[in-house]
């Protein structure tokens, strides 16, 4: 951190006091400016604690940005959005095309600038959940993966470390070119449709967190956004389905 | 590594009240500012002072960055604000009564000074207590749902508060809080509702359905909701007393006749300490002799310098730079306080036998 860097948010992990230990288990708060916005949770899951904690920071003062709950991907300059629920797979996708070259922008957040239409990094380690832990470790020894961590409200978490050339480009904002709904279903065949420009808007609005407080500025956005990248539903069961697709619609769209 | 900048537990309320301050800041200070005008609530209001003569320009892009958006967020929530005061006119208007904007909504439709940069997390109405019923067949008619609570709850603000339990859109999950009148009826002290109804002042143009309180009770109101409150948002209410005092004080009355109505409320304690507090931290401007002659009916317990301590603890932004190592002390004394002054011993030891036990 350079010392003529100006600090935006000052965050803390807070291990609850020594006296509690000696009776109950040891807690850890997460703290944004002296403000608690969780309850605390057990010390074990201070690390899954700090990412939720930044994910909060974001989604709750980045109003320069339409916040969208989506990972973010980008090859050749131009931004491929994986929009979709908890548990239907996008992290894992995420890594497994980051693993394939792509650069990670966000496996968790997107950031639609409003002013410019272009997604802004945040290139942070890319959550796994449960089974996709030991999806993400047979990529090979160079992705790195976090101690995993169990019992939390989300099941068992580990994060795996981005590529170091997706930290390098951190600054580097992409245009959206393609946006995917994904959905992981086991055994399903590959069901890839493109999506009415209606239905895409309804999508990314339900995928926001921040469209209501901007009102008309978030409409703009996501209008914008849809004018020019193309919207997708794709339901597959493994990787040789999805990734030959993700690959041909990009060659479409990309 | 970071130099250091030592804590400025009134770095917030000092640029506030002299906007020209902000130019000399270091980056660190800036930081400073920016932490504690977000945790205060303060941050669109801090925008907006400095805009106004042209300051933020000396802000680190950073700083800027973080007043644009507070800025942007505050147009947005008036506009919201206005777009809920015309639904609830639509709603309201067939029934023939009179309807009272209170605080932040006051201040919008008013165009007040307070309302520059404020964010709203509510919209509060009084209406006459016989018309509480109908007024709420017709917003719950409109969307607006009572918002979840229990028997105790329910017997809480019908009984004893000068609210009915707060009604939320199911829709646009925008909040109004529904009064009768301005102080809980359990505090002891009962302004007579009918003279605010008869004191009160009708708005021009698009909001000439609704009124406003006086300048005197409005400011009296806000200093008796913050004076006897928890001080949840202390700073920032406190700027809002400021701001109404300094846009009325133009008036060259208006500081006795403050004081006159809020002795005749029973409200002058609350009233003094919103003078002093906003003249210590914001220089609010009023004559010495008229808040002399009223010092001496102001109760002499707790001693002045006690109440001092406490107001200055309990009047900085919520932000680690601008702590005091006893702020938490101060805090648990604001809470306990403030559910003294709300109730008798007896209700408040039923009330919070109620809350910590949870007795059905």
């Amino acid at each position: 951190m350079e010392a003529d860097q100006f600090v935006d948010f000052e965050v803390k992990l807070h291990s609850t006091s020594r006296l509690r230990h000696l009776v109950a288990r040891p807690q850890v708060s997460f703290l944004c400016n002296g403000h608690a916005p969780f309850k605390p949770l057990p010390l074990t899951q201070a690390f899954p604690m700090l990412e939720w904690g930044l994910n909060w920071v974001i989604s709750s003062h980045a109003h320069d940005h339409l916040v969208m709950h989506a990972a973010v991907v980008e090859k050749g300059g131009c931004a491929l959005i994986l929009a979709a629920d908890p548990g239907s797979g996008k992290s894992t996708l995420c890594a497994a095309l980051v693993q394939h070259g792509w650069r990670l922008l966000s496996d968790e957040l997107a950031l639609l600038r409003l002013e410019s239409g272009t997604i802004t990094p945040i290139a942070r380690p890319i959550s796994l959940k449960n089974r996709s832990i030991d999806v993400v470790r047979r990529f090979g020894p160079q992705f790195e993966l976090s101690k995993v961590c169990h019992d939390t409200a989300k099941g068992s978490i580990a994060h795996m470390r981005p590529p170091p050339d997706s930290v390098a480009k951190r600054n580097v904002a992409a245009r959206p070119a393609l946006v995917i709904f994904p959905q992981y279903r086991e055994g399903s065949n590959m069901i890839c449709e493109p999506l009415g420009h209606a239905y895409a808007f309804l999508e990314m609005v339900r995928h926001s967190f921040n469209f209501s407080l901007l009102c008309g500025d978030g409409f703009d956005a996501i209008a914008g956004m849809l004018d020019t990248a193309t919207a997708y539903r794709m339901q597959y069961s493994s990787f040789d389905q999805a990734l030959p697709e993700v690959n041909r619609l990009w060659s479409q769209h990309g | 590594m970071i130099n250091a900048t030592q804590p400025d537990p009134y770095l917030l309320s000092r640029v506030l009240r002299a906007p020209q301050s902000a130019t000399e800041l270091n980056l660190r200070q800036w930081e400073q500012l920016i932490w504690q005008a977000r945790s205060a609530e303060l941050i669109g209001q801090l925008e907006a002072r400095l805009a106004a003569t042209n300051l933020q320009q000396f802000a680190p892009a950073a700083a800027q960055r973080h007043l644009k958006i507070a800025c942007d967020i505050a147009r947005k929530h008036a506009d919201a604000v206005r777009w809920e005061l015309h639904m609830i006119q639509d709603c309201l208007k067939p029934l023939g009564i009179p309807v009272i904007l209170l605080k932040g909504a006051a201040y919008c439709a008013l165009s007040s000074p307070a309302a520059l940069g404020r964010i709203f997390n509510d919209i509060d109405i009084l209406v006459p207590k016989e018309a509480l019923s109908s007024v709420e067949d017709a917003l719950t008619g409109a969307g607006w749902l009572s918002a979840h609570t229990n028997a105790y709850d329910e017997r809480y603000y019908r009984e004893w508060m000068h609210e009915i339990p707060p009604m939320e859109h199911k829709n646009r999950c925008t909040v109004l809080d529904i009064h009768h009148t301005i102080l809980a009826p359990t505090s002891g002290i009962r302004p007579d509702p009918q003279s605010l109804f008869n004191n009160s002042a009708h708005l021009n143009g698009e909001w000439e359905f609704f009124q406003v309180l006086s300048p005197q009770e409005m400011v009296a109101h806000s200093a008796c909701h913050l004076f006897f409150g928890e001080f949840h948002r202390g700073l920032r209410d406190l700027f809002d007393l400021h701001q109404l005092i300094t846009s009325f004080e133009s008036d060259p009355g208006y500081i006795d006749s403050l004081l006159e109505r809020a002795h005749g409320m029973g409200l002058l304690s609350p009233v003094v300490d919103a003078i002093r507090q906003s003249n210590r931290l914001f220089g609010t401007t009023f004559s010495k002799q008229s808040l002399q002659s009223c010092v001496s009916e102001v109760p002499s317990w707790p001693p002045a310098s006690w109440r001092d301590w406490f107001f200055d603890r309990v009047l900085r932004p919520a932000n680690p730079s601008a702590n005091h190592s006893l702020g938490s002390f101060a805090n648990w004394i604001a809470f306990a306080r403030s559910h003294h002054l709300r109730m008798p011993w007896g209700l408040l030891a039923y009330h919070v036998s109620h809350k910590l036990f949870k007795v059905e």
